[in-house]
């Protein structure tokens, strides 16, 4: 009877209620969407490190991946030093450089101007590297191969198949390209650590590095290593630093705590803002039982008057005010996730992030956590307006109402 | 002799209203013997509901013996108090109160859903008092869709509803024309009869000369004790 009570008391002004439930679904949404960013970008983050199964990343000294144009020398002995220890049991080398398109079996440059298309290109051991997901066609299984982003095949108008005359150098002084190749298109492949945006591609580790010349021989950009599951990855890491001092090596965790640091401010905005929403949907439950409570002071005083007790009135508008919350964190979890899937879809434009990188990323746990935050917060709020009307002398109330 | 159902002894109540005192009951004692219909009539605040509210157990007196059934109810704790409420008496207010946004039946189910009487008895119980009251049909009806006769005989069954050894009325015609208010006043006469004690505080003339016994009151206090014309 009393939950038939705190619906029909919801019911009888359906349009405030309506109402009230919206804005604790906004209220609802935007906490969930706060949640999700505050804990996204570092989940994001985490997963898209260990796609590809590498646990460290070896640098330059001083760098962190493709931060800068720095490379290792010599790396056929890291890379080897590498492979010498036992505890590791994969090493893909990375070399990263330009690669001008100069011309397409639909197009060519006009002869020494400027290029079709520039992309970035990666060079890689297709048998161990991490970069990338085939999506279709053929990997770079022959020196003449590459695997482009759907980005590059736009950009650059070809196909899968297509043959492409391409550079690895230009000399602006001289205005010749260096390091000529004809290359086929042979897979479309989408790229974990580059931009939607950008175009990208893969050659194999070794062409691309004859390409570059001296500039390329024997360098790469980084090794991503990946440790065997019964070892522990911290002293390997110390070890790579020990005994090749020229090199940093950064493992996952300490990339995760890296990447909190940057995201700090992310969290705090968050954070904030989340707070504010859940503070928002207290005070809209908190307003609209107040505000029912008010107008039925009468009623709860008759209610008592006929031996309906204070715990059961308190009950009773309480449930009103679960009723609202519950209703409305049920909506805002489908406007909370409807909503971040939107804003991912504009964010992943964000110049420089990874494609497979979300802003928001939603985690059951912590989405339960937070919409169960807001229902007892709903619950608290009804609490209070529960007790005053539940604690109003009978007689008085009776009397001013027959008044009134 | 039989002891009274409704034993009061020297009770007073007193206010503060606007900062000023008011002593709305100013020493009443009372019997009313068990299966009695007595009205209380009196001037506008000369503590007529006040009494009544007293010998509900929905208001305290200052001072004094509030005795029910033998049971002082004026020392009872809110939950013993709302618990004798519910159980012991039945109230019939002035203006309804009922539930707007439940059916008859459910209003009358409320007391007994409280005392935790099951479903299929408290609907039962639900009928036949809609019945008795003479609103077997309507018993699907909101308050609203009702006249106000109506809604005040749904009210009379839900007093009913714990089966209260006392109904008290606070001007239950009050709020209802001459021709609705004479069937409410034939419905008490009909559960005074069927044993049910009755105290009504009413401007009623005609209520109060249905009662067995009127009681006047002034000042906060009982001036005359008689017998309505209905005994004499």
């Amino acid at each position: 009877m009393r939950l038939t009570l705190a619906l029909a008391s919801l019911l009888r002004h359906r349009a405030r209620t309506t109402l009230a439930v919206l804005g604790v679904a906004v209220s609802a949404a935007l906490l969930l969407d706060m949640v999700m960013l505050a804990t996204g970008m570092r989940e994001s983050f985490r997963e898209l490190l260990l796609t590809s199964g590498f646990q460290l990343r070896v640098t330059p000294k001083g760098t962190l991946p493709f931060d800068t144009e720095a490379t290792i020398d010599h790396a056929g002995d890291v890379l080897a030093a590498l492979r010498a220890d036992a505890r590791i049991d994969r090493v893909s080398a990375i070399a990263g450089g330009q690669l001008h398109v100069l011309a397409t079996p639909q197009r060519h440059a006009a002869n020494e101007g400027a290029p079709l298309t520039t992309t970035f290109a990666l060079g890689v051991d297709p048998a161990v590297q991490g970069d990338y997901e085939l999506q279709r066609g053929a990997d770079i299984t022959a020196p003449d191969r590459l695997v482009a982003s759907e980005t590059f095949l736009r950009v650059a108008n070809v196909r899968v198949g297509d043959t492409l005359d391409v550079a690895a150098s230009f000399d602006p002084q001289l205005r010749t390209y260096g390091g000529r190749r004809r290359l086929v298109v042979s897979g479309v492949a989408r790229f974990l650590f580059a931009p939607a945006a950008d175009p990208v591609v893969a050659v194999p580790l070794a062409e691309l590095q004859a390409m570059r010349g001296d500039e390329g021989r024997d360098r790469v950009s980084a090794f991503m290593a990946r440790v065997r599951d019964d070892a522990a990855v911290e002293p390997v890491r110390r070890d790579i630093e020990r005994t090749i001092p020229r090199v940093t090596a950064v493992s996952t965790t300490t990339a995760l705590v890296q990447v909190e640091r940057r995201l700090s401010y992310f969290r705090q905005l968050a954070f904030i803002l989340g707070a504010v929403s859940l503070a928002i949907g207290f005070l809209l439950v908190a307003t609209l039982v107040t505000v029912s409570v008010n107008e039925r002071v009468g009623e709860i005083a008759v209610l008592r008057a006929v031996g309906v007790s204070r715990r059961h009135v308190v009950e009773q508008i309480v449930a009103e005010g679960l009723a609202l919350s519950v209703t409305g964190a049920a909506l805002g979890l489908a406007l909370g996730v409807v909503t971040a899937r939107y804003l991912n879809t504009i964010l992943s434009d964000f110049p420089g992030l990874p494609a497979a990188f979300a802003f928001f990323v939603f985690r059951a746990g912590a989405a339960w956590r937070a919409l169960g935050l807001l229902v007892l917060a709903g619950v608290v709020a009804g609490v209070y307006p529960a007790w005053r009307a539940a604690s109003l002398p009978i007689s008085t109330t009776l009397r001013e109402e027959a008044v009134g | 002799m039989t002891a009274p159902l409704i034993a009061l002894h020297d009770v007073r109540r007193s206010f503060t209203l606007g900062g000023a005192a008011v002593d709305a009951l100013r020493g009443v004692s009372l019997d009313v013997a068990a299966g009695e219909y007595v009205a209380v009539v009196g001037p506008s605040g000369c503590g007529k509901s006040t009494l009544l509210n007293v010998v509900g157990a929905v208001d305290r007196p200052t001072s004094g013996i509030v005795s029910i059934d033998g049971r002082d109810v004026a020392t009872l704790g809110d939950r013993a108090a709302t618990e004798f409420r519910l159980r012991r008496v039945g109230f019939v207010f002035q203006r309804f109160y009922l539930m707007p946004m439940l059916s008859a039946r459910e209003n009358v189910e409320l007391p007994m859903a409280e005392a935790g009487l099951a479903r299929a008895a408290r609907r039962e119980r639900a009928r036949e008092l809609l019945a008795y009251v003479g609103l077997a049909a309507r018993e699907g009806h909101r308050p609203a869709q009702l006249s106000g006769g109506e809604q005040q005989r749904v009210a009379i069954a839900r007093a009913l509803a714990n089966r209260p050894a006392l109904v008290l009325a606070d001007e239950p015609t009050g709020e209802l024309d001459a021709r609705t208010g004479a069937e409410i006043i034939a419905l008490f006469q009909r559960l005074n009869d069927d044993g049910t004690t009755i105290v009504v505080v009413t401007h009623d003339e005609r209520l109060a000369s249905a009662a067995r016994r009127v009681v006047h009151m002034q000042d906060g206090l009982v001036v005359d004790d008689g017998r309505s014309g209905r005994d004499s």
